[in-house]
Formats: C-alpha cells, structure tokens, sequence
C-alpha cells in the first residue's frame, strides 16, 4: 500500500522551490523508518492508520477468541473471571477506538482530498502527530494487562463505581491512554473540517461532494463534539480515583447515574462516528457496481444530518433500566424510533439505486451488498430494543450484544473492507485476487451469521451478557457462536494475504479502475503518486 | 452432553423449532401480566420487522437476480423521486406512531407501584442478593449454592446449574408486590424473566418496581449488570407461593428471627460459634477472600495469617461491621446479624492456623452496632 516516491530530477526540485517562492514544500523526502516517522503525506499518513488498524484488528479479535473460547462449554475451564472481565473490556475498547475509529480516519486521509481534488490535507503536520499518538495510546492501554492487579475490568463502558472505587489501579493509566486516543481524533476531526471545507477544488460545492465526504465532514463534527465529553468524563473518574472527590461515589455525596448520562452523551454519537463513514463508503460502491447514479444524493445527505443531529438526543436509550422518570423514558424511546426513518430512508436508497441497474458482483460490491442486508438486521433489533418495556427483558442480555456486533462487524467493519477492495487498485495500482477476495467474503459472511446470529436467541432465552460462565439452556447457542467466532478469525488471514498480495504484484489497475466510478480519485493514475492535484482539477458539476 | 453431539442437538433444535420456538428460544411469555403484554409488544414488532424485511430484501433480491450485467442488463439512469422519498418517509413514521401507542400504555403501567400489598428491599452486594420485607422484621441473604466443584467440572452439573441459591425470595402470588431496589457497592441489575422485572440497583439511589404473580412456581434469573468478578454467579430465584402458604411462611420466618434476636443476649459456646462463623464465612466471605482465606491480593488481603488481623481483634470487628472505605470490603452491620458477625469474626480469628483463641460474643457485637 505503499505509494510510490516519484522520481524527480534535481531539475525539478529547483523548479518546485522556486514556484514555491523559495520555501521547500514536500521537498525533503527522508527514507527508511525516518520517512514513515516523519511524513507528512496524506496517503502515507493513511497507510500508517489502516496498518495500524488492521494490527489492533488482530489484536481485538484474539481477545475475543480469548472470551469465545471460554464460552464454548459451561463451565470455566481456560481462564478466571478476573481475566475473562479484561479481556471482554480490552475486546471492546481496542475494536472501538483501536480498529474501527482508525480506520476511517486512515480511509478518510487516503481518500478525502483525492475525493475533492486537495493536495493534501489542510494540517499535515497535525496530521502527523494524530497518528502517531495512537501507537502511545495503546500501547499504553495494553501494558495495564501486565500491571499488577490486571487492566480494566469493568467492560468498556466502564460504568462508575465499579471502574472508580472498585477498579483496578491501573485504571489511571486506562484513563490516560483514553485521554491520548481522544486527543488524536479530536485533531484529526479538525484537520478533515479544515480540508473539506478549504480544499475543494474550484467547481465543487459542499452538495458536489462524494459521499464519503460528506459522511466523514458530519462525523468530524460528531468527534468534536463529544470527544470532550468523554475526556470530561474520564477527568472526573481520574478525580474520584486519585483526588478524593466524589462525583460519582454515593458515599461522599455523587452520582454514579451521571456517569452514564455523561459516558452514552459520548457513547450514542460515538455509534454514529463508527457507522457514518460506512454509509459514505457504501454509497460510493453501490452505483459504481449498478452502473447507475445513487437514487437520491440530496435525501442521502440529508438524513446522515438528521441521525447526527437525532444522535444528541437518544443517550439515555441506554439506561432504560436505571431507574429514569417515567416522562424521560418516554422521551428517549419516541427521539430513538424517530431515527429508524433516516435509516429507513438510506436503505431503500441503495435498494432503488439497484434497481434497474446493470449490477456485477466484485468483491467491493459483494461486501457492500452484505452491509446492506446485515447492517438492516442490525437495525431492526435496534428498533425493537427502542421500545422501552420490551428493552426491559432485552436490556444488558446477548440480544444487545447481537445487536451491536450486527451494526458493527458487518456494518462498519464489512464496509471498511468493502472500502478497502474498492481502492486498493488506486492504492497498489494492482486489483486484488478477485479468487481470494470472493473466498474471503463468504467465509467472513458465513462465520459473521454463525457467530452473532444465536447471540439473539441467547440472549431473548435469558443469558446476560458479560459473564464467564452460564447456565445449561444457553450451551448450544453458545457453542456455535464459539465456533462461528473462530471461523470467522481465522478467514480474516484471508484479507491479510490478499492484501499483501496486492502490494506486491497483481493484475495492473487502469487510473480508472472500475467501470462505473465517478469521483475524482479515479482520474488520478494508479497507483496513485505521492503527490496528486499539485494544481487543482477543474470540476465539472454534474447532475447527482 | 458429549461435544460431538451438539451440533446433532443444535440441528435437531432447528427442526422442532416451532415446537421449542416459545420456550427456549425466544422471550418467555411469564407470569405477570405485565410480562404478557411486554410479550405481546416484543411479538408485534419482531412480526414488523420481519413484514418489513421481506419486503426490503425482496425488492433487493429482485433487482440483484434481475438487473445483472452478465445476463445483459442495462442501466436505466432515473433518480430522485420526491413523491416516492416522501412515500417512504411517512410510512415508517406511521408504522413507528402505531407501535409507540401501545408500548406507551404498558410503560405508564410499569411505572404505576401504588397500592402494593407488601414491600420488599431488594439490595445488591458483591455478589449476593439481600431481600427484607419491610415492616415484618424478615431479612435474609441469598447465595449463589451451585458448588464450586460444578463449575469447575470436577462433578456433574446439576438441572439449574448458576440459577439456584441457598434462600430463594418468597413471595405470594396475586397480591401487589413494590420492590424497593439499592445496591451497597457497585450497581447490579435484578433480572428475573418471567416476572419481565429487570432493575438496576445503584448505591445511594432507591428504585422502584412491582409485580403481581399469577401463578406459583419457581421462577430464576441473574444479574444483569456487570459487577466484577463474580457477576456471573449472582442467580436471582423466586420461590411464588399461595397466599395462605405465604402467610404461615412468613410468620415461620418472623418467629425464627425472634429466637435469633433473643439468641444475641446469651452467652454462646466456642464451637457453636465455629460452626455458624464456617457457615457465614463460606456463602459471604469466601467469594473474595478464598474458601482457605489465602485472599487474592491485592484486591482482596489475604486472612489467613494476617498480622493485623491477629494481633487486633478491635480493629477486625470494626472492618466487618463498618467495612474499609474506598476498598470493596463492604460494611456488614445492615447485612448480618450480631450473632452471624460474632461468629464470622470468631471463626476467622481461629481457623487456618490463626489460632488467637479469641472469642467474640454475639452482646459485644450488638453494643458496637446499634450506636
């Protein structure tokens, strides 16, 4: 995924600094580790955040196999409760804020300023330490598994008071390691709303822009707005743990329900930052594979602002259980129906955009489809946990858990691969084995069903969720689940292979690679030189 | 079950699902009627879902088989259709307004706990159940009373192997039940299914809940609300009687307390407090501090040659009745009774070679207590 440094003559470089009116711009090109440890580029930025992701991937994944395993008998036979707690909240928070979170960030580098004709992006140098605060982040976060004591094991919602007076005493190194990870997607936010709205090209209106634009410029927004919330919040624990107040110690006069209403202020929209770009990538595939414009590019914008805008509103869904006013659990549960109609809107766009298009079945495709009918399930278990007296039996049970892994293994994270097919020709200048790629697919589509889908009937049945060992009705849903789960990790060594394979050689991509794409990152060569829009592309506005 | 015949099992499952579809596999219809109608709602909208879901995936299906380029379909280039985006805008709110109806109903009922007939205190430890029936001088402990060879598999596991405790909580069926709920550690959440009661119970914070039970039986759950290390052995298990056998239970109850209480001003022997201490220490102490009370430092001191503990018995009295502040020891003075505190602490200053001889009477307890 490397781009490839394009020879330049010392001709050249003079003209450059000279054009430049003697400052040397992208002019120094370090190699060797110097050069990923400094970069500046967009593109290499992004390679770094996709590696990066790709590894917490593998990381998270083998925590979860850690709890599948545990899980495939009653019984406790691998591991203590104490470990099986840290390793379900380290699972959750490196996929949330290690894999899925960097991921779109590394998409939205590579992809948003060949999407709007941008140079680079508008803060390079920011762009720079965003990313490499991550790797100090998480390691950070994965040394408290050594401290004495163990690392966070109170899930990764860590709901006070078991994360503060009862946590463990690496907690404050976990809230560090948060406070870091915060700070790099708070900057990159910045750096994305920067770009977007700086650095299109001439021509381009916000309402010209791809999708995937326009997702990530509502995501970055969302991130700016809540990431303080969690840093407020995790401030407070800090406090709590080290400075004796008592925000949320009953003992001394705090709340502990505040720290839910402040964690899921953060939380709820958090879900929209993982979903929203999935939406923008998916709405890039699907008419490209129809051969047919996106049915309503408007209504798509449109109600991705609407559930941006809903998300502030619908936190304490989360807490329908804790004990809120009647009048409160009202409100909650009205504001989350409401958000089934954006969505709504979404699918039956991409479902029209299909129709009476001239469809072909490659890989991107394949998993955007496969988002598309996973993503709805997802969605419709999401719309029964809304209704409140119904969510009083589903509440905390593995129906959530169903439910959360349907919107995020093959909602976010099939989309990010769907994404990742669909440009590695532009990345590599190479397409990816299409035989492999198929292969991957549907072992990823089959272990994902086996996995997740008896979670729902686990769940309903009466198994809460988060705990190490279970009564003898839940053995059989559970044992599939277990062997989906490795089935399904063990297929990801497919994507790895098919990846590296790409890299390395393959069938040589065309700057347009696929028939049916539009935007603008197809009318740059493939592989995509370090340096793209050195002078800005005139854009055509055309009728989307 | 041998491993190898799971699937056979899961398989054999799948095609008597009609058959098992209501009761394993899907949400219990309950005992309550409030469990009914939540039944009713979690029904009408899964059968929503689904309408919808045939609908949507069948148009996609069609388009997918039908629109395909290698049978030589060309792509048409229409889009937005305002009539249509608004078409598929208000359904779906019309859809969403006819369920809200309904759930609105039976959540206003949930929230009514007026006119109960008895109240209960439901309190969350670290990793316990308490139950007092308020007003009647009736409290007691529920423990986890699965042993600890079942779950390591060095025996058999039993039918309701994790959902069986040493004292269920009896209640009677057809009377009004509020539940007053709190927690003196962490939040738990108190889940029994089949009552469709699931409340979080939060320290320093009292909620409310209510049930009314049609028919008698037993009926068990968990909790649901991760709580550290032993959420999972945390069972809920309600024992639902007849309202007369409830009556005689209850006044059963009441008269054993009393003997207990009298019990605290008379003079109690070595082994009599080493027999009740073991017992205490084994279903309340031990999930922390070890069935031997080697403790799992840090987290949980280990008791078992403890020097402090030997060499101060003031200072582990006061531990137990008022617990260590800012640590998980919780303050016990609410939870146990003078005899059970004297005779844990007795117990604890004795065993595993601790050896001190001291012995506490259940009296000196009670003086420290009730100040």
């Amino acid at each position: 995924m490397a781009p490839k440094i394009p020879q330049q003559s010392p001709l050249q470089h003079s003209d450059t600094v000279a054009t430049a009116g003697g400052i040397p711009q992208h002019a120094a090109h370090p190699t060797g580790w110097r050069r990923w440890v400094l970069t500046t580029n967009h593109k290499e930025i992004g390679t770094l955040y996709l590696i990066f992701s790709l590894t917490m991937f593998f990381v998270g994944g083998i925590f979860a196999l850690v709890v599948r395993a545990e899980l495939f008998q009653p019984g406790l036979q691998l591991v203590e409760p104490e470990f099986f707690n840290q390793m379900t909240t380290m699972h959750g928070l490196i996929m949330v804020f290690a894999a899925v979170m960097p991921a779109f960030t590394g998409l939205a580098n590579w992809m948003i300023p060949l999407q709007i004709g941008a140079p680079d992006m508008a803060l390079p140098r920011l762009n720079n330490f965003s990313f490499w605060l991550l790797p100090v982040s998480f390691t950070l976060l994965l040394s408290t598994l050594l401290m004495p004591g163990g690392g966070p094991n109170f899930g990764w919602t860590f709901y006070a008071p078991l994360s503060t007076t009862y946590a463990p005493s690496s907690t404050t190194f976990f809230i560090l390691a948060l406070h870091i990870a915060g700070i790099s997607s708070i900057l990159g936010a910045i750096n994305i709303i920067a770009t977007i709205l700086n650095m299109r090209a001439p021509g381009m209106r916000l309402m010209d822009m791809p999708l995937f634009v326009w997702t990530w410029l509502i995501t970055a927004f969302l991130l700016i707005a809540v990431m303080p919330v969690l840093a407020g919040v995790i401030t407070m624990m800090l406090m709590d743990i080290n400075f004796g107040t008592s925000f949320f110690d009953a003992g001394g006069g705090g709340d502990p329900v505040l720290f839910q209403h402040l964690f899921w202020f953060f939380g709820h929209p958090e879900v929209y930052i993982m979903i929203l770009p999935a939406f923008g990538i998916v709405s890039a595939i699907i008419p490209t594979f129809a051969r047919k414009p996106l049915f309503g590019y408007a209504s798509m914008v449109y109600a991705t602002a609407a559930i941006a805008l809903l998300s502030f509103l619908v936190w304490a869904h989360h807490m329908f259980v804790v004990g809120l006013p009647l009048v409160a659990e009202l409100f909650f549960m009205y504001s989350t129906m409401l958000i089934a109609v954006p969505t709504g809107v979404k699918i039956f766009n991409w479902v029209t955009t299909l129709f009476r298009g001239s469809i072909s079945f490659e890989s991107p495709m394949l998993f955007a489809l496969a988002f598309v009918v996973l993503f709805t399930i997802g969605g419709f278990s999401g719309l029964m946990l809304a209704i409140s007296p119904a969510d009083f039996q589903y509440h905390d049970t593995y129906f959530v858990v169903a439910h959360f892994h349907y919107v995020l293994v093959p909602g976010a994270i099939f989309a990010i691969m769907a994404g990742v097919y669909y440009w590695l020709p532009k990345w590599t200048g190479h397409y990816p084995n299409e035989t492999l790629a198929k292969w991957h697919f549907w072992f990823s589509v089959i272990g994902v069903n086996l996995t997740f889908f008896p979670m729902h009937f686990a769940g309903l049945a009466g198994m809460p969720r988060r705990i190490p060992d279970y009564a003898l009705q839940f053995a059989d849903f559970n044992f599939v689940s277990s062997i989906g789960a490795f089935f399904f990790g063990a297929s990801q060594l497919l994507f790895v292979l098919v990846i590296v394979l790409c890299v390395r050689g393959g069938k040589k991509a065309p700057a347009k690679a696929w028939e049916g794409a539009v935007d603008l990152e197809w009318t740059v060569p493939s592989p995509a030189p370090l340096h793209t829009f050195e002078t800005p592309p005139v854009f055509q506005s055309t009728d989307k | 079950m041998r491993l190898w015949q799971r699937p056979l099992v899961f398989g054999a499952g799948l095609l008597s699902s009609a058959a098992c579809f209501a009761q394993s596999w899907n949400m219990p219809i309950g005992v309550t009627n409030v469990s009914r109608e939540i039944h009713g709602l979690h029904m009408t909208i899964f059968w929503i879902c689904v309408v919808i879901g045939v609908l949507v995936f069948g148009a996609m299906f069609y388009s997918l088989f039908r629109y395909r380029q290698s049978r030589g379909a060309k792509a048409a280039h229409f889009h937005e259709n305002t009539k249509i985006e608004i078409l598929w805008t208000v359904i779906p709110v019309l859809i969403l307004v006819g369920m809200a109806i309904p759930a609105t109903a039976t959540l206003k009922n949930m929230y009514d706990a007026s006119d109960a007939e008895l109240d209960v205190m439901i309190t969350g430890q670290q990793w316990r159940w308490r139950y007092e029936y308020l007003g009647e001088n009736v409290a007691f402990n529920s423990n986890l009373s699965t042993p600890r060879s079942q779950i390591g598999g060095e025996e058999d596991r039993g039918e309701h192997y994790l959902l069986e405790v040493d004292e269920p909580l009896v209640l009677p069926i057809n009377r009004k039940i509020r539940f007053l709920m709190t927690s003196d550690d962490v939040i738990h959440s108190w889940w029994v299914p089949d009552l469709a009661v699931k409340q979080d119970t939060i320290p320093g914070f009292i909620n409310e809940n209510w049930v009314k039970i049609n028919e008698p039986g037993i009926y068990r759950g968990q909790c649901a609300e991760l709580c550290g290390l032993d959420h999972g052995f945390m069972p809920v298990v309600v024992q639902a009687m007849e309202e007369n056998a409830f009556d005689d239970w209850l006044a059963e109850r009441k008269k054993v307390a009393e003997q207990e209480a009298q019990g605290v001003g008379r003079e109690w022997e070595m082994d009599e407090l080493m027999a009740r201490g073991e017992s205490v220490y084994q279903s309340i102490c031990a999930s922390c501090h070890q069935p031997e009370g080697q403790g799992s430092p840090p987290a949980f001191p280990s008791l078992a040659g403890n020097q402090q503990l030997i060499n101060d018995l003031d200072w582990h009295l006061d531990k137990v009745i008022n617990g260590v502040s800012g640590a998980a020891m919780p303050a016990f003075r609410n939870t146990l009774n003078p005899v059970e505190i004297a005779a844990v602490v007795t117990y604890t200053q004795n065993a595993w070679g601790n050896e001190t001889e001291e012995i506490v009477q259940p009296a000196r307890v009670a003086d420290q207590v009730e100040p």
